[in-house]
């Protein structure tokens, strides 16, 4: 691929993962891994530790927003923050030793269901 | 109880998360459905909530020479602006709204997730028949 061609890509695909990130509150990485191994051709575990780095800026930069529009609250952030971190590390380890198939079905399912009660209740 | 509520839904989205699935995704709409914290104010959690665990998992990823620092940054320079363009424009939808956007988010990206991994069996069953 190209050198311009692959920076067109990826200022683009920058541009729509702060896009959803910044409204949706989340989903950048969904969208910043497919563009990584899918598009660029980058190998999928390099593609996710791109895309945490990628992300973080992005997320700063859209918390210090919501903050300043009053949507920030500290504490329930940090209680959940410290279950994300806890949960984080269950994660990591588990990755090796779970089905990722299952997983990422029963995850696609969670989502559906979550989607369907958000969109339609 | 509220916190213990909190911080189950915290190690949920993080186990995806730490997975390396898009634990965001999840954690946004259990804060929803199962607590009184409002759509706009679960999306700054989680954007938040996702920054600690990021960190420890880049300093590993840094140290086994995972990252394409080059690339990372091409991303996140126009991530950066829109994002706080977004922000601003997510603070002007009222929460009722906002939540049925994201609910027809979660969907499509239900969806793919769904259509992706069922590939990826497909595509790895082939490989294993090769053998």
């Amino acid at each position: 691929m190209g050198k311009i061609k692959e920076k067109f890509l990826l200022v683009l695909g920058g541009a729509a993962v702060g896009l959803t990130g910044g409204f949706f509150g989340g989903g950048g990485g969904m969208l910043c891994v497919p563009l990584l191994d899918k598009f660029l051709k980058v190998e999928t575990k390099r593609a996710h530790a791109t895309a945490m780095l990628a992300i973080m800026p992005m997320s700063i930069a859209a918390v210090v927003t919501y903050f300043l529009k009053g949507h920030f609250e500290l504490w329930d952030t940090l209680t959940t923050g410290l279950g994300v971190l806890a949960g984080g590390l269950v994660g990591a380890l588990l990755l090796k030793k779970l089905n990722s198939f299952v997983v990422a079905v029963i995850f696609a399912v969670l989502m559906l269901g979550a989607g369907v009660r958000l969109t339609f209740f | 109880m509220k916190i213990f509520i909190m911080i189950l839904i915290g190690v949920a989205g993080g186990i995806i998360g730490g997975m390396g699935m898009g634990g965001g995704t999840l954690l946004i709409p259990l804060l929803v459905i199962f607590t009184d914290v409002t759509q706009h104010g679960a999306q700054a959690i989680n954007l938040a909530a996702f920054v600690p665990m990021s960190v420890v998992a880049l300093i590993i990823h840094f140290r086994n020479k995972l990252v394409d620092v080059k690339k990372a940054v091409w991303i996140a320079v126009p991530a950066t602006v829109t994002a706080v363009f977004s922000s601003l424009l997510a603070d002007k939808a009222d929460g009722k709204s906002l939540g049925r956007y994201f609910g027809v988010f979660l969907l499509a990206l239900g969806v793919y997730q769904l259509c992706s991994a069922i590939a990826d069996k497909v595509k790895k069953k082939r490989m294993e028949d090769r053998k």
